[in-house]
């Protein structure tokens, strides 16, 4: 089967003023590929993250997001994807129910769509008793739960997960891994920041930046072999050493 | 669309799920109003008042030139005619009118006792209070050399009239000036805060990567809070009006509309706060010190601006609350319409463009 590039990206470059955030990083994703995206912080992570969705307009080099060029055509690039930061982000003082129907709202979902992902999701989730609470009332593995949820309502063809999962506890972290890799089974490619190194495991390939350049490139059990370390953590150390910038 | 409707639905969901929104929408105005009930007196200086002369004698050039001297007064013209004293209060800064009959010296000389008439502008009452005192002082001490000189009893009455508030009450000076702090305030602070709540809790990130317009979203956030302030307005006017006996004398149209224009500039206002602060304490903090103060000192309805240095004067003009407060005077105590108040409407309509399109253009840079 021939693999479809979801992203390309070709010698990116942010610059603000005289320092460059990141700098000529060029990658590519496939399409269904749980992809990480690595670095210590400041390390220029958030700041490619927001060029590629669109959120930040790059200095110089190329980037195709869905084949959507970050240029010109950010307004189809949004449409295409879904994005979940590292702060929650639903609204607390809304229920379960109108969250999804809000967010679902603004991707322009028709009402019988919004329907049939809410019911489906709120199934999926076993949130069915608690539709109407309180998105605040929920603890926080819930919470990211249904926030990644909310992400991929509308089949994006990607999703950005800026660290999902910060400060979830282990058993929800790994429920949470078993619903990114059911959606990246159904066809949505899967970019996702993290600090944990177990998670990087999970992930068919992972990039660390250094720098503002990424420094590595390739599946987790090659960078291990090449680096000669034992786990991916060894591999971070290493690679995280080498920063001149803190 | 359908974007626009789902979200304002969402906002208004916010609103009536906060306890804390919904106390500072209404339970402020209400405060306010009641705690601005007393009123507060000071000297004023250089008024501009003016002169109707029907006499033009030796008595009645007399006491125009003492009250010409008074650093409290400044002449602007006199005039010979009583049809013109109602087109001067009109011209907005006259405040005050001294009226001498004919025969005036004649009347003093003959029968020692002569009448001059006192018109002021009542709308404010503490200053009419106190500039109507300031022309009895005058006239009493011309009266007294006149006594002094000559053997007989000479006795000038002055005889007041309160135009406009004829009661001399303080709360229709009081109102128009609440009416102002409240919508600006409330607007400003919904606003902003609303707009900041989002970038705080991370959710503008999503919004700003979804396909909704950055425009919407903004659109989005105004409409509720300019209905609510509708609302607001409402339950000001209706206190005023029912509770303490405000007049209302003009167009109700003409006022709704007007309010309408500063409500949207209070939203500007607070678009451009919610761009330049990250959390909610400080958009609320900004707001409240950049706000409470100018509006309380520089709209005239706490202390009269007649009475500031000439630089605060000149600050007073950039703060649209002193022409909003000008513009209410003149609809509801006044029941002046659109011909009299075309120009503070214009500057208030000019700043709040000016605003808009700075905060507008602001959130534009922003998401580069």
């Amino acid at each position: 089967m021939e693999t479809e590039t979801v992203i390309k990206a070709v010698d990116l470059t942010k610059k603000f003023g005289n320092f460059t955030a990141v700098d000529n990083i060029s990658f590519e994703v496939n399409k269904g590929e749980i992809f990480g995206f690595l670095g210590a912080n400041g390390a220029g992570k958030t700041t490619a993250m927001r060029m590629l969705c669109g959120l930040s307009k790059p200095t110089s080099g190329v980037a195709n997001i869905a084949g959507f060029d970050v240029y010109t055509e950010t307004e189809k690039i949004k449409s295409h994807i879904g994005y979940m930061s590292q702060k929650f982000s639903l609204y607390e003082d809304l229920t379960i129910a109108e969250n999804i129907n809000f967010f679902g709202g603004i991707y322009g979902l028709s009402d019988k769509e919004l329907k049939e992902q809410s019911n489906s999701l709120i199934e999926k989730l076993d949130l069915s008793k608690n539709a109407n609470k309180l998105v605040g009332e929920l603890p926080l593995g819930w919470k990211q739960k249904l926030a990644f949820s909310v992400a991929i309502i509308h089949k994006p063809s990607i999703v950005f997960l800026d660290e999902p999962t910060g400060g979830v506890d282990p058993i929800t972290r790994r429920q949470f891994w078993d619903m990114i890799y059911d959606a990246a089974e159904s066809g949505i490619t899967i970019f996702i920041t993290t600090h944990y190194m177990d998670e990087a495991e999970y992930c068919n390939r992972v990039s660390m930046m250094v720098d503002g350049k990424i420094a590595a490139l390739d599946s987790p059990s090659n960078l291990k072999e090449q680096y000669g370390a034992a786990t991916m953590d060894d591999v971070f150390y290493y690679l995280a050493r080498q920063a001149k910038r803190s | 669309m359908e974007q626009l409707i789902i979200f304002i639905k969402k906002e208004f969901k916010h609103v009536f799920r906060d306890n804390k929104t919904l106390l500072m929408l209404f339970g402020l105005p209400i405060a306010q109003i009641i705690l601005f009930g007393f009123a507060l007196t000071n000297e004023i200086k250089n008024s501009k008042i003016v002169v109707c002369d029907y006499a033009q004698d030796i008595s009645s050039i007399q006491i125009t030139e003492r009250i010409a001297s008074s650093k409290n007064f400044e002449i602007k013209k006199t005039i010979f005619d009583k049809e013109q004293i109602e087109e001067s209060f009109r011209e907005g800064d006259v405040k005050l009118v001294v009226v001498f009959p004919a025969n005036f010296h004649k009347d003093l000389n003959h029968f020692n006792t002569a009448q001059i008439q006192v018109i002021a502008d009542a709308s404010d009452p503490n200053t009419a209070s106190t500039l109507t005192s300031y022309i009895n002082n005058i006239v009493r001490g011309y009266q007294q050399e006149l006594n002094m000189t000559s053997m007989g009893s000479i006795k000038i009455v002055p005889e007041i009239r309160m135009l406009y508030n004829p009661e001399l009450k303080g709360s229709t000076n009081f109102v128009p000036g609440v009416m102002a702090l409240v919508l600006l305030l409330v607007c400003v602070l919904m606003t902003s805060v609303s707009i900041v709540k989002e970038k705080e809790k991370g959710t503008m990130e999503i919004l700003l990567v979804s396909p909704m317009n950055p425009f919407t979203v903004i659109i989005a956030k105004a409409v509720p809070y300019f209905f609510l302030s509708l609302v607001n307005l409402t339950l000001i006017l209706l206190m005023s009006i029912y509770l303490l006996d405000m007049p209302m004398n003009g167009s109700m149209v003409l006022l709704y509309f007007v309010s309408s224009i500063l409500i949207l500039c209070a939203l500007s206002l607070g678009l451009l706060i919610s761009n330049v602060t990250e959390t909610q304490e400080s958009a609320m903090l900004i707001t409240l010190m950049g706000m409470l103060l100018p509006v309380i000192m520089f709209s005239g309805f706490m202390f009269p601006l007649e009475n500031m240095p000439v630089p605060l004067q000149v600050i007073s003009n950039i703060v649209p609350s002193k022409w909003y407060y000008i513009i209410v005077k003149s609809i509801m105590i006044k029941g002046l319409g659109i011909m009299s108040i075309w120009k503070e409407v214009l500057i208030l309509s000019l700043m709040t463009s000016g605003l808009l399109i700075v905060s507008l253009k602001n959130f534009n840079i922003r998401l580069q």
